[in-house]
Parts: C-alpha cells; structure tokens; sequence
C-alpha cells in the first residue's frame, strides 16, 4: 500500500510539470505553429524560476511567501515567453521551417540555461532554493493528514492543483468563447479566418508566447518541486519536454484529456520504479530503461488509432506546421 | 465619398485593372437594381471575376468609379465591402471542415454579448427559412455535400447583412437538381430586394435566371442586354468576339495514320463525380487535334487518363498503334506512367502555377532532363552528361533565357518554364505529343516560338494533341477540334471549315438528348 501510494505521489508530480507544458504546446499548436521546443522552453523557463526565486530569498532575511511564488512564477512565465517570442517571429514573420526552429529552440534553450546556470552553481554541481521548496511543496493543511486518502490527493504543492483548474479554464476558452473560436479558425484554415476579418498574425503571436509562457511554468515547478528545489548540471527537463510534445498528440489536442493522460503517463514512467516491488520481483537495471519507453510506445500506439479511426476530431489542426502567407496577385 | 444620382444599388463607371503588362478590366462599365438578377457572362479569362474582386474588395481598381446605393466608394478589403452589404462566394469556399454551420458562421465575428451558439444557430434557421435553404446548423462541414456548403457560403454572407450578393460561377459544381434548388434560393432573395449578380458562361442558365446579362470579352465591355431579348446564338456571339487573324502557318496532314483509339473513356475524381463520360475519338499522326472546352470540363482527367495517371473505370479502353507496327495495337490502360511515355507517348502539362507538373521548380534544367532519364544505364552513378548536353541543346534552339543551366528553373520567367518543359518532352521523339495550356501566360512571340514547335512535329509525323484555351489559336492551328462538355464529348469539328460560334455553343450547350445528366 505504502509503494502504490508513493507511486501515485510520484505520477502526480511528475504529471504536473508535463501538463503545464503540454497545456501550452496545445494553445501553440492550435494556431497552426508546431513548437518542437517544448524541451528548451522549459529550461529556460525552469531555470528563470529558480534564479528569481533563489536570489530572492538568499537577499532578504524574511523572504515572504506570497512575493517568492510571484517572483518564481513571473519569471519563468516571462522567460518562457520570450523563447516563444523568438519561434514566433521566426515562424510567423520570416516563415521560417517550425520543425528546425523548434529543434534550434530546444538546443538554444537546454545551453542558454546551463550558461547562466554556471553563475548561480558558483563551481559547485547543484544548489538548492530551500525556502521557494518549502513553499512549492507546502501541502493542504489538514486535508493532507487524512490517512491515504489525505496521502493520495491532499499531500501536495499549490500548482498540482492549479494546472488542473488551468486545464479546465483553457478547455472552456477553446470552445465556448469567440476567442477561442477564431484561434482553431487559425490553426484549422488561416485564410479562412483572415476573410472572416480573424488577425492571424496576431492570434499566432499571442497563443505562442502564451503557449511557451505556461510551458516555462512547467518548467519551474519540475526545478522548485519536482526536482526538490535544486538547480545541478545534470537534469532530465529535456526528457519530460519530448514527453509532453508526445501528451499532446495522445490527448489528441484536448485540454481535457491532458488532465487524466499526464498523471498516466507519470504512471507509466514511473513503473519501473514501483511495479516489480508491488510484485515482488527485480529486474535487472538494463530493463529499467526499456520500460521507461512505455509512454512513447503508448502515444504510438494510440496514433495508429486514432488514424483507424479517422474521427475528423481527433485529428490535428489542419494546417499544424505550415507558415500561413496571405494570396498576393 | 460623393453622393450621386443613381437608380442602382450597384454602378462600376470605367473600370480599368491591369496585372503587370496585362490588362484584366479596360473601361468595364455594369450596374445592377435592387431585386435584380444580373449575369456577367464572358468565355474564361474575359475578365468577369476579377472585375467582381473589386466590387468585393479583393482587388483595387486602376481607375474608374463604384457607386454603391447612390454613394461613390472605395473599396479596400473585403470588411469595406461587407460594411456595404457586398458579400461574395468564391468557387472555393472559405470553410473551417471541423466546424459546424453555426461555428462558420460565428467565425470573426465580434459583439459585445456573451458568445452564444445557440442563440446563432437560431438566427441562422431564420434565414434559412427565410429563403428556402436547407442547412443544419449543427452539421459539420466535413459530412456537407458541394450544394451544401455553398449553401452555407450564402447563409454567412447574409448573416452579416448582405444585401448585394456575387456568385462565382456557382453552377460549376452542382448536379441539374441542386443548380434548380440554388436559382429557386436565388428567385427569393430577389423577391426580397437584394441584387444579385451570376459569373457565369452556361447560357441557358442565363437565360433561366437572370434579369439582365451584361457581357465581357477579352476584358473588354461588349453589351447588356435585357434577358427577354436574348437568344443563344445572340449571346454566343457577343460572348467570342469578332474573329481575329493570327496568321500561324498550318499545313495539311501528310498521310495520316491511326496512332490513339480512345473508346468508351469514363473516369471518376475523388468525390465520385464523372469528370470524363463515354469518350470515343481516335487520333492520327501528323495532324494536331485541339481540345476545346471551359475550364474543368475533363481536359486534365482526358490527358492524365492517356498518360496513365489517372484511373479509369472500367470498359475503358485506349489502344495505341506504334508507328510502323500499326497492325498490331496495344492496350496503354493499366500500363504504369513510365511505361507509357516509353512506349512514346508524352505529356507537357503546364498547370495554372506551371511548376506544378512535370518540372521540380528548385532544380536547374539539367537536373530536370534527368527526370526522365534517369533509369538509363546501369552505372551505379547516374549519367548527367547527356541530360547537360540536351539542356544545352534545348536552351540554344528555343533560346531559353537563363542565367545557367543549373539555375533551379522556378526562378526563371513563365515563358522559359514552359519552353524547358515543351522541350524536354520533344527531345524524347514521342510518336504523341499532348500538350495543355502550353502558351498559358506567354507573351504573343514565345507563343508563336512554341505553335511552330508544335507544327514542326506535326511535320515530323507525331500525333499532336493540343489542349488551348483561345479559340482563335484552336482555329488556326489545329486540323480538327474536339469539344468537351461537362465531361463529355460534345462533337468534333473540323477547324478549317468551323466558326467560333459552333465551337463556341458545343462548348457551353450539351446537344439536345445528353443533357438529362450532364
């Protein structure tokens, strides 16, 4: 009992920092843009969060908590940003191949990150950020003390439940506003959307740097929580981003479908680490790797599904990865 | 804006629009009442929709005045001119598939109140009811017919308050049923006061339809006539023009012999429809055979069904007679693409963006000889000798302008791609030679360069068929024309003796008997 709840502790968080960025690689995606730097952003953005919040609290004697989180989440949504900004005016504007810019991005993000990370690192390996940690991991007061059940869905940091209430606002925004209507317009058919008077332009800027924005929260709380509020040389951000890119398609595009396929995923990564003790059983080490494979062969799996299937709805936007320029004659 | 005296919802005064060095529109007048059906009637290229594109605000006028309801205008985007109560639909439709109707018609559209499908989806009905449309709004435009997403094309411009509504050539894709469904919306809409103007070139639907029917030609205005008064044979020869001499030499056919029987030619596009319907004709050497039609009428589908790209049903049949070996036929259909055009039997298709067929824009001209060449030999290397040598060739004897022969031929000028393109399919000494729109955009002296191409295979002996969209070309260069209609053969004529108002009505009137499914 004790394992399978550790299991499922472990797949929360692991599930949250892949549904913040597949949350926002889905807004990307739905406007047409097709950011295969999920895994860069993330860096960027989880490493802006932490420098923020690590300077913060080792300049002030009192840090207080309300201002770290600020400071933590601003950051990084800003940084992230601004990694989109750059995909954005690459994609949009010189209509630049997404897919190499993306990559570009990745790389650009996992290096620029490491540079700065050096300043803050100061010769040593890894460093820790113990009071935004605390504040990160801060559990339910009360709630959390419930036996397992407490354990289970209480014991955890504000954001594993924020994400949650995100995922539900972005679904509701996609299909129940204008807003939303106009951005899988662009995503579906922009010359369609520019003669109904939709500005593509724009509405691909905002949702990529959006998009990125929350992608760079993911980020943030992998280092502040997940990774236990320590930034070190070697990280594993890169492997969680292709993750979520790979959630995104799972969903099939779907803001709700995020919610239950990211704690799955976390699940399945997470198995070979929980499973042979429930069973009883030891596996040898070269198999752990194997059977963190599971979530990839999953999203393949359920590719070759959906296209059996071939519902209109579970496809991707339709113009996924094309640059959009207006007819001229 | 002036105000000016006019008893018209919709006046255009001396509209003149060129594109480069051509010139689209040259003092084009119109003008349409209220509750009005007008037709704007003309062959392809005449100018018809690129003078609604500025009424719709896709294009701007070099000169000239639009009066919208007594007010003169300018019209700068397509908003401008929904502002006005114009709303045009295309002959592509601008329509999201995964949405529904509703969510169609909700797109870009602001308001200050809470978005409501529902409350749209009801408007919606309204017009539909209104009208006499048959559209759910629920529906997705994936699961909609051709008919039915027009429809929904029409529902969106009326929804944003049109009052002055444009169809580009709305009929060319409708089956006879839903074309009577869409003339009966359209009767309502004119009982209801709004104007309503018809690109169009089938006549008899002019004359089913339409108030008035104001011509173009070539660009040029030509009349509007009153429907009552019309016949026709009075539209058809407005619609041509005055024959025109082009003076390009034809000589008579040297002891013709059967190269192509095409029997019983029926094939299908990918939404079902019969594009080519029981096609027979035969093909001779030394002769050029023109092939008439509107554009969309199954030129393509006829070409790529020889060339063996394109599927055919079955009972189709298109027998070859190799030249020398004429007794013994063979059967090109179901023989691979490849096999074909060694056997001697080449394609030049020049598509309206001429690179899209046959040549790969971003390599250079030897790079695209070597297309066809490139399984010769057995060296694992290919052989780029000899495509160098016959890109040379091709660049010294149609005097290709390029700035070297590896320059990726999409930055050369449209009359060069083409010449490249015609090139390398007669280097290869095809026994059939089927060009389409092989003068498509060319200047008046590249096109004559690329007729003499063709009259000298001719000389040579080769079956030439020639798909064109001048009449006058077809008239003067060709030995007998075909004309399809619709996807069928509607006669063959001999060019010599024709007029431009035979091929012109065989063109836009199935022969009596043909026309319960065309």
């Amino acid at each position: 009992m004790m394992t399978l709840v550790a299991w499922i502790n472990r797949a929360v968080w692991f599930g949250t920092v892949i549904m913040f960025a597949s949350l926002g690689e889905i807004i990307t995606e739905k406007s047409g843009n097709l950011n295969l730097g999920v895994p860069g952003i993330m860096f960027i953005g989880g490493f802006a969060g932490f420098a923020g919040a690590y300077y913060y609290e080792n300049a002030v004697a009192n840090p207080n908590v309300a201002l770290i989180v600020l400071i933590a989440l601003l950051c990084a949504f800003v940084a992230a940003g601004l990694g989109g900004l750059i995909y954005s005016f690459l994609t949009i504007t010189l209509r630049a191949n997404q897919n190499v810019t993306g990559l570009a991005l990745t790389i650009f993000g996992a290096g620029i990150a490491n540079f700065f990370g050096v300043r803050v690192l100061n010769g040593g390996t890894s460093v820790k950020a113990t009071f935004a940690n605390k504040v990160f991991t801060a559990k339910i007061p009360f709630l959390s003390k419930l036996g397992t059940v407490g354990d289970m869905l209480f014991s955890y940091g504000f954001m594993v439940y924020a994400v949650i209430i995100l995922a539900v606002v972005i679904h509701c925004v996609l299909y129940k506003t204008r807003t939303g209507l106009n951005l899988r317009a662009v995503g579906e058919n922009p010359a369609t959307a520019d003669a109904a008077g939709v500005n593509v332009t724009k509405y691909k800027y905002v949702a990529t740097c959006l998009g990125a924005g929350l992608t760079g929260l993911g980020g943030v709380y992998y280092v502040l929580d997940y990774g236990y509020g320590t930034w070190s040389t070697a990280n594993s951000i890169e492997a969680l981003g292709w993750l979520a890119v790979a959630l995104v398609i799972f969903a099939t595009w779907k803001p709700l479908n995020i919610i239950w396929g990211s704690y799955l995923f976390g699940v399945l990564y997470w198995l070979y680490n929980y499973l042979p003790t429930i069973l009883g059983i030891t596996i040898p080490p070269y198999a752990t790797q194997l059977i963190q494979m599971v979530p990839y062969i999953v999203t393949i799996v359920v590719l070759v599904f959906v296209s059996f299937r071939k519902k209109r709805e579970n496809q991707p936007p339709a113009s996924l990865g094309l640059a959009y320029f207006r007819e001229e004659r | 804006m002036r105000v000016i005296a006019t008893q018209y919802a919709v006046e255009l005064r001396n509209i003149t629009k060129t594109f480069g060095s051509v010139v689209a529109n040259n003092n084009v007048s119109l003008n349409v009442r209220s509750g009005e059906i007008l037709s704007l009637l003309g062959e392809n290229g005449s100018g018809k929709t690129t003078l609604m594109n500025m009424l719709a605000g896709i294009y701007f006028p070099d000169s000239g005045q639009i009066i919208i309801k007594g007010t003169e205008v300018t019209i700068r985007d397509p908003h401008d001119a929904l502002a006005l109560g114009i709303g045009m639909i295309h002959q592509h439709f601008k329509l999201v598939d995964v949405f529904t109707a509703a969510e169609n018609v909700a797109l870009g559209l602001e308001g200050k109140e809470a978005f409501n499908i529902k409350e749209i989806s009801k408007k919606v009905r309204a017009i539909c009811e209104r009208y006499g449309f048959d559209i759910d709004p629920a529906q997705k435009v994936y699961d909609m017919s051709v008919s039915q997403k027009q429809t929904l094309e029409i529902v969106k411009v009326l929804y944003r308050g049109a009052d002055i509504l444009i169809l580009d050539e709305p009929t060319a894709v409708l089956t006879p049923q839903e074309t009577e469904k869409l003339f009966a919306v359209i009767r309502n809409m004119k009982a209801d006061g709004k104007s309503v103007i018809i690109i169009t070139h089938k006549l008899h639907e002019v004359l089913e339809v339409s108030d008035r029917v104001t011509i173009l030609c070539k660009g040029e205005y030509i009349a509007t006539v009153e429907t009552g008064e019309a016949t026709e044979l009075s539209l058809t020869e407005m619609m041509v023009g005055a024959k025109v001499t082009l003076d390009i030499g034809r000589t008579e056919p040297v002891n013709p012999v059967k190269r192509l029987a095409v029997k019983k030619l029926s094939c299908r596009n990918h939404e079902g429809v019969k594009v080519l319907d029981d096609i027979n004709f035969d093909v001779y050497s030394g002769e050029i055979l023109g092939i008439a039609g509107i554009s969309g009428c199954g030129q393509k589908e006829l070409l790529e069904a020889i060339a063996g790209l394109q599927p055919t049903l079955s009972g189709s049949s298109v027998e070859y007679y190799p030249p020398g070996e004429e007794d013994k036929p063979c059967q090109l259909l179901g023989k691979s693409a490849r096999e074909i055009h060694e056997r001697g039997i080449s394609l030049a298709f020049v598509p309206e963006d001429r690179l899209g067929m046959g040549l790969v824009g971003s390599m250079g001209m030897t790079g695209n000889m070597m297309l066809k060449s490139y399984t010769e030999g057995h060296s694992f290397f290919l052989r780029s000798k000899e495509p160098r040598e016959l890109a040379e060739q091709i660049k010294d004897e149609l005097g290709v302008v390029t700035p070297g022969l590896n320059t990726p031929v999409r930055r050369l000028s449209g009359g060069n791609v083409q010449k490249v393109l015609v090139g390398r399919e007669i280097s290869s000494n095809p026994a059939v030679l089927m060009t389409a729109y092989a003068v498509r955009g060319l200047d008046i002296n590249t096109s004559y360069t690329i007729y003499h191409l063709l009259n000298e295979q001719k000389e040579k002996g080769v079956a030439v068929i020639y798909v064109g969209e001048d009449l006058d070309v077809l008239l003067e260069l060709c030995d007998r024309i075909l004309v399809l209609c619709g996807g069928k053969l509607n006669g063959i004529v001999d060019a010599r003796s024709t007029t431009k108002e035979e091929i012109g009505l065989l063109m836009t009137n199935l022969k009596a008997g043909d026309s319960n499914n065309g």
